[in-house]
């Protein structure tokens, strides 16, 4: 069956890809769930369909944006994205979660101009909002491991101080943490795995692999390292099983990579049904 | 013994503060000597925990300024020789998913530095730190499914595992159960002897914080007293009617009401039934 994809270049990139995402996803998504942003996983995704279409309706004029994967622009997008969440957020300090309604509203709206401009829907747009076997080329591949070699490093190297901050932010102010500095290094991490995840798995269900595995994870973790160590088992075992029967069925990754998900999160409730969270 | 001569912990000069327009602190000035034990009292919303903040930086006074060991606390930055629990110190989401071991582990992250790891000696301090405020048979447990009173045992744990030279404590022992509480306040006690270590007690429980504390401040918006414990056993009673309006039976656990500006009669009635 996993045969099949050592057989093409472009299914082999996207195998790889895939592994790439069914570690990267989660990772940042645990983080991404104990800090309670789920919702900004979600606006960011979005915005990064803007910056996609944007770059597709740039491509019509430009040769250059025509060659590039529209996929970088939707990146400067969602980090643009991030910045802007965070000077709302300042700005409406008793109501912190309505930032991210207003740039995700503002995005689709924008994103929806956009996509009327260029002529409505095409082929490479819908792949872009459910995601892509083949969407992977030699080129990208190789940015994706660079991107994956980075997310990684810095998210190794600043695990204390995330953890510290997810865990309990004053305390990690009083002891010197920079609180600001940190968060923007994150999310701009956010904002880049959400970029390479996309292709994959589709803009509309990114979010679902950042959530999904943890949510499982969840469940039977003991510990801040075990929730990792299950994370990622789940989300590799997703994005194998659902790049797979995808390709053998003809249908798209993104949805049967999160249906993987939904199935390994109700056996993970059903296993463990005694503990409450 | 000449207090003045020992170096200062904390100086605080002519400081106030105020939320939005409300007024909390007032002209306070306080020094602390390093090597003291300082027990902080004053009814519920006396501003004592917003004076901890000032302390700590994370408010910025009105008006005046507070050094530690000496340097502005704006540029202070060896914080890491600085413990604290905080008062609610169940402000964490409680169903993070952290062992005993990890969150107490966090206590040593600002000493381990950035782009490092814990080693050896390091996982050696922190499971000591556990052991000594009695929690050892969770280290492995996930901190969300302890105990209010275990939970702030493992908070304690973490603000001890760095030696630090200044400990800073926000009643730290709501919700443990009394046993343990003299057991805590004796390691309090035996912190402060032996090493050396100064420090603040947030506290409601009076009468049992002044077996252990070398000094007493009272705080009430101003700061009403602050001295050793002889004279502060001394002036006790003028004390605290003047910070609580009536004289409180001070070995009951008082948590006070709000009414200490005015003179009601049930006052004293209702204390009785706490
Ligand atoms: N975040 C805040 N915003 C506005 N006002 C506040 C805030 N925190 C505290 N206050 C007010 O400041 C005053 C002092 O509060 P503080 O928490 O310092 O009292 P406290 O002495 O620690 O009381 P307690 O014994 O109940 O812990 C109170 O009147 C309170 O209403
Ligand atoms: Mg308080």
């Amino acid at each position: 069956m996993i045969e099949v994809f050592f057989q093409y270049d472009f299914l082999r990139y996207s195998l790889y890809t895939g592994l790439m995402i069914g570690f990267l996803a989660p990772v940042v998504g645990v983080f991404i769930v104990v800090r309670r942003l789920s919702m900004m996983a979600d606006a960011l995704s979005h915005i990064t369909l803007t910056g996609i279409a944007f770059s597709l309706l740039l491509g019509r004029y430009y040769p250059f944006f025509a060659g590039l994967n529209p996929v970088y622009m939707g990146m400067v997008f969602s980090i643009s994205g991030a910045l802007l969440i965070e000077k709302l957020r300042h700005m409406y300090q008793y109501y912190k979660e309505l930032a991210i309604p207003i740039i995700l509203s503002g995005a689709i709206g924008v994103g929806v101009l956009f996509i009327s401009l260029a002529d409505g829907f095409n082929n490479d747009l819908f792949n872009y909002l459910f995601g892509s076997v083949v969407a992977i080329s030699e080129t990208d591949f190789h940015v994706v491991i660079v991107l994956t070699f980075l997310v990684s490093l810095v998210l190794l190297l600043f695990y204390k101080e995330l953890f510290f901050l997810s865990f309990d932010e004053e305390q990690a102010v009083i002891s010197g943490l920079p609180k600001r500095s940190l968060h923007f290094i994150f999310m701009i991490l956010v904002a880049l795995v959400i970029g390479i995840s996309m292709q994959i798995v589709g803009i509309l269900l990114v979010s679902a692999l950042m959530t999904l595995p943890v949510a499982s994870a969840m469940r039977w973790a003991r510990g801040f390292k075990q929730m990792f160590l299950y994370a990622v088992l789940f989300g590799e075992v997703s994005v194998i099983t659902g790049l797979i029967s995808a390709f053998h069925l003809d249908l798209a990754p993104g949805g049967t990579i999160v249906m993987t998900n939904i199935a390994l999160l109700i056996g993970s409730i059903a296993l463990t049904r005694k503990r409450s969270l | 013994m000449n207090e003045q001569s020992r170096p200062l912990a904390i100086d605080i000069d002519q400081l106030s503060f105020a939320y939005q327009n409300q007024n909390v602190l007032e002209d306070i000035n306080m020094k602390v000597p390093q090597g003291s034990f300082l027990g902080l009292v004053g009814p519920n919303g006396s501003g004592k925990s917003t004076l901890i903040k000032c302390l700590l930086g994370l408010l910025t006074p009105n008006q005046g300024t507070v050094k530690l060991f000496g340097v502005n606390v704006k540029k202070f930055d060896r914080w890491n020789d600085i413990g604290f629990v905080s008062q609610k110190a169940n402000s964490f989401n409680s169903g993070f998913p952290a062992t005993v071991f990890e969150v107490v582990s966090m206590g040593l992250y600002g000493k381990v530095g950035l782009f490092r790891f814990l080693n050896r000696k390091h996982k050696q301090k922190v499971r000591e730190a556990i052991a000594q405020v009695g929690m050892e048979d969770f280290i492995n447990e996930n901190i969300g499914q302890l105990s209010g009173g275990q939970q702030q045992r493992v908070f304690i744990a973490r603000a001890l595992v760095s030696d630090p030279s200044l400990l800073i404590l926000d009643e730290p022992t709501v919700g443990v159960d009394a046993k343990s509480v003299t057991n805590f306040y004796t390691m309090l006690k035996k912190l402060n002897d032996e090493k050396g270590i100064t420090l603040i007690l947030v506290t409601h429980d009076i009468g049992a914080m002044s077996e252990y504390v070398t000094d007493v401040a009272c705080l009430n918006k101003c700061l009403h007293f602050h001295g050793n414990k002889h004279s502060f056993e001394e002036n006790k009673e003028e004390m605290m009617t003047a910070m609580y309006g009536h004289e409180v039976n001070l070995l009951e656990h008082n948590h006070d009401h709000d009414h200490h500006h005015h003179h009601h009669d049930h006052d004293d009635v209702r204390r009785d039934e706490t």
